[in-house]
């Protein structure tokens, strides 16, 4: 049954995003035959709902920005855990990459003179992140989009791989289904880029979608690629909280970048005791730490949450900068912003840690394998700054499209694989049509939600972490045991089994890496190890990866800074 | 039939696969402030586990879950419960004019490759990149578009008429007017403009009324554009007769 002919490419990109997008457009440009899978159709990956804006000291509004400050405010912003090559590159390269955006037809917001317009953003020192209103991820996905297709790019759209396959320890291709019809499609490869995103969906409040199941992490997993960093997860400090069915939806930090305020039911501005100087635009970490604090101690909104306020500023100005927050609130949950406050609370948004790459190239620690944007670890150390995601994605999605291309050209013999990988992923994924009972994968996935959403969240404690741990196993056998209904046309609950191991798999790493890290640093807040430790743990990063089958967890050491760099932050 | 527990909508969903098709009842109880596309995620999560739909931002963003509820074509993730009258059931179906795959997906396939053949952004040889608010406030209007195609859906040109090969639908309208009023983009799509069909529509503004992203389909697109078409041809037979007139 498994006579599939595969289809040939130089270099297979999995992930349509900013960063999958960039990396084909930079593969196909050096003339590699490029194809482009995504789940769902194109256009329509988280980094459309980027809102705020995209990071580069372009130097447009505050005259005295320029690399080095953006590569110490991404370093402090990330506690130091930062690779600090991937935070130098980017710093580098992100104006450029802004720039280039600019040339294939993006139409940012322009300053008084003509130039690209920039905005203040949590940690950045200098008014820094070049913006379309509230709208900045659908206008780079679109201009990434047009310029893909026109460049002969082989697009298959709402197709999910759900298997790598090797040739003796190389990626040489990849395995999945077409959402549409439920077939088998097999393609093979010389060099298989991941671009495939975050891991938001195994938490119950999130800002992300379905598609954030973490599965270009659990692929890497599998195919041996070390992954680090995975304890580190950002929750974003305003999620919407009311009414529960826009629980987790973001509020874009551009609503305090432009002047929105924050307040607790007190009417005080919070910030000012845990950060006088920056005050709303404070880091992430430790502006979603304060309002959790608040909301503790008994300060926070009827919903549980605290006030975010623009009322103060002109309302034609905040319907102009803010557009999509302004409907937002008003069609979902009958808030005028113009007039009232928002109620918000921190929500699961980003996943800092991921595979671990090398920074010139993207490759992943396993040949053949590369990865970018959010999927990719390192960049963001331990918290990572607001507007650096969509700059990462052009800088280092460009990386890995040039590295992906590169191995292609040196390893052009025929890349194969054993056909028995293929009849065992057929097999894996159609046994959950042959049970006459199980369970429910969507019951599973919300007990899955849960779990992490309270024992593995904003803060943190060894037992508690032990404890999801060994609920992490219950519900690996729960979910050996599924049950799917219908057929395999479109059929979201056959696709949410599989997704489902791909998040477990990961879940039980980040449980693990957050156990394994006793500290608080950035996003990973410890109850029982509240202090930074600059001696030991300042100095090691987590790892996690397979061997011999089982999952190893383990440190290894940072590398030092060159000198030129470690005098921007004497 | 399925009933559960608590405040009480119906709902009707139009399922199936291809042209085989019914609405299917569900009874479900409700949140406050859920919007439609709660109700059909709720559905699926614990009633029919393989209800296909489509969706991502779940906040107008991504374009993703547009269909007919209660036979107007909406985001389901924009619709509030609140909005519809709830003691009828609320009706869901797959928007009509594209070809249904099953439930409330269909097949889009179509705009993706007419997009294809739109030249894309051509900048003047050595174009500075220095321009105002005011040159692209209308560039940014069109850009706006998050390609739900509900436009698509609601233009009785391909929705009763199915001139497919002859338009390209008010969504590549303002793709083309995006283009053309970019004030560095140099090239001329007017020929092409004409061949895909503008002067097929007749300014009805159905589109213009169901976008989310209230872009003014029809005043700010389609007509700017027609004029633009119509003033070049006469101003290339002004250049044609200027010989005869001249003498
Ligand atoms: C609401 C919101 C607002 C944000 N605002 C900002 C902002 O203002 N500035 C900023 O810098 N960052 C922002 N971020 C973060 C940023 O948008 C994301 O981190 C970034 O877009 C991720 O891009 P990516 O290319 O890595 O992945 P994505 O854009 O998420 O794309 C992932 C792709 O991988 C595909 N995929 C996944 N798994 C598979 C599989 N198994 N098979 C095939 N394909 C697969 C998906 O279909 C998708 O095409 C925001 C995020 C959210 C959720
Ligand atoms: S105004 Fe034109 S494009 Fe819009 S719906 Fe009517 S006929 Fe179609
Ligand atoms: S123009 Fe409006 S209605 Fe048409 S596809 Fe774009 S957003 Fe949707
Ligand atoms: S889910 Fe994105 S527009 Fe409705």
């Amino acid at each position: 049954m498994s006579d599939y002919d595969p289809i040939d490419f130089d270099v297979l990109v999995v992930g349509a995003g900013g960063a999958g997008l960039r990396a084909a457009i930079e593969a196909s440009a050096r003339g590699l035959k490029t194809g482009l899978v995504c789940k769902s159709l194109l256009g329509k990956a988280h980094t459309v709902m980027a809102e705020g804006g995209v990071a580069a000291a372009l130097a447009n509004v505050d005259k005295d920005d320029n690399w080095q400050v953006h590569f110490r405010d991404t370093m402090l912003g990330g506690k130091m855990m930062n690779n600090w090559r991937m935070a130098m590159l980017h710093a580098k390269e992100a104006p450029e990459a802004v720039y280039e955006l600019e040339r294939w037809g993006a139409a940012f917001d322009r300053t008084e003179d003509g130039r690209i317009l920039q905005r203040a953003f949590g940690g950045h020192k200098y008014k820094r992140l070049a913006h379309v209103g509230d709208r900045t991820g659908l206008e780079m996905i679109r201009t990434l989009q047009d310029r893909g297709v026109h460049q002969g790019i082989e697009v298959f759209m709402e197709c999910t791989i759900t298997h790598l396959l090797t040739d003796d320890g190389r990626v040489t291709g990849a395995f999945g289904y077409w959402r549409e019809s439920g077939r088998f499609i097999v393609f093979r490869a010389r060099a298989v880029v991941l671009a495939t995103g975050g891991i938001g969906k195994m938490y119950r409040i999130t800002s992300n979608s379905w598609e954030y199941t973490a599965d270009g992490h659990a692929l890497a997993y599998q195919a041996g690629a070390e992954l680090i960093d995975m304890e580190f997860v950002q929750f974003h400090p305003t999620g919407m909280v009311w009414p529960p069915g826009v629980r987790g939806i973001l509020v874009t930090e551009a609503v305090r970048g432009e002047g929105g305020l924050l307040r607790n039911s007190l009417n005080e501005r919070f910030m000012q005791k845990y950060d006088p100087e920056r005050l709303e635009l404070s880091t992430r970490d430790l502006v979603s730490k304060s309002i959790y604090r608040e909301v503790q101690e008994g300060r926070g909104t009827p919903h549980g949450g605290v006030w975010l306020d623009v009322s103060h500023l002109p309302a034609d100005q905040v319907i102009k900068k803010l557009p999509s927050m302004y409907h937002q609130f008003k069609d979902l949950a009958d808030v005028d912003i113009t007039r009232s406050p928002m109620e918000v609370g921190p929500t699961m948004h980003y996943v800092m840690g991921g595979i671990q790459v090398d920074a010139e190239t993207g490759a992943s620690t396993v040949p053949g394998l590369l990865a970018a944007g959010e999927c990719a670890g390192g960049m963001h150390g331990a918290n990572r700054l607001g507007g650096n995601s969509l700059s990462d994605l052009l800088v280092f999605g460009k990386r890995a499209g040039a590295g992906a291309a590169e191995f292609a050209r040196a390893n052009s013999g025929k890349a194969g694989f054993d056909p028995e990988q293929v009849r065992k992923a057929e097999r894996e994924l159609l046994s959950v049509f042959e049970a006459a009972q199980g369970e429910s994968p969507y019951d599973v996935q919300m007990t899955l939600q849960e779990l992490m959403q309270n024992n593995v969240g904003i803060i943190r404690e060894g037992s508690r972490l032990q404890l999801a741990i060994d609920e992490l196993k219950k519900l690996r056998a729960r979910a050996a045991h599924l049950c799917v209904e219908g057929s395999r046309l479109y059929n979201p609950g056959w696709h949410l089994g599989w997704d489902l191991r791909n998040m477990l798999t990961i879940a039980e790493i980040v449980a693990r890496c957050a156990l394994q890290r006793e500290e608080s640093r950035g996003a990973h807040t410890r109850l029982d190890f509240e202090n930074t430790d600059k001696t030991k743990w300042e100095k090691l990063t987590s790892f996690a990866r397979k061997r011999d089958g089982q999952l190893e967890i383990g440190t290894s050491s940072k590398g030092e800074m060159p000198p030129e760099l470690k005098s921007l932050f004497a | 039939m399925v009933q559960e527990e608590g405040r009480q909508i119906t709902v009707r969903i139009l399922r199936g696969e291809g042209v085989k098709t019914q609405e299917v009842e569900y009874q479900v109880a409700v949140e406050p402030g859920w919007v439609v596309l709660d109700v059909v995620l709720h559905i699926q999560a614990r009633m029919a586990p393989d209800l296909a739909v489509r969706w991502n931002c779940k906040a107008a963003k991504c374009g993703s879950c547009s269909a007919e509820v209660n036979g107007k074509p909406r985001l389901m993730c924009k619709t509030r419960l609140d909005d519809l009258d709830l003691t009828k059931p609320v009706v869901v179906h797959p928007i009509k004019t594209f070809p249904r795959i099953k439930d409330l997906v269909t097949d889009v396939s179509w705009n993706f490759e007419v997009n294809k053949k739109i030249q894309p952004f051509t900048p003047k040889k050595d174009a500075a990149f220095i321009y105002f608010q005011e040159d692209i406030d209308r560039v940014q209007e069109m850009r706006k578009c998050i390609e739900c195609f509900l436009c698509q859906n609601v233009c009785h040109v391909l929705r009763n008429r199915e001139q497919y090969q002859r338009f390209v639908g008010p969504r590549f309208f303002v793709r083309l007017a995006g283009l053309e009023m970019h004030p560095l983009d140099d090239a001329d799509r007017l020929k092409q403009i004409e061949e895909d069909g503008i002067f097929l529509c007749n300014i009805t503004k159905c589109c213009t009324h169901v976008c989310p992203e209230d872009i003014h389909i029809t005043d700010n697109a389609i007509i700017p554009l027609k004029e633009r078409v119509i003033d070049k041809s006469y101003s290339f037979w002004n250049w044609v007769l200027q010989p005869f007139s001249s003498k």
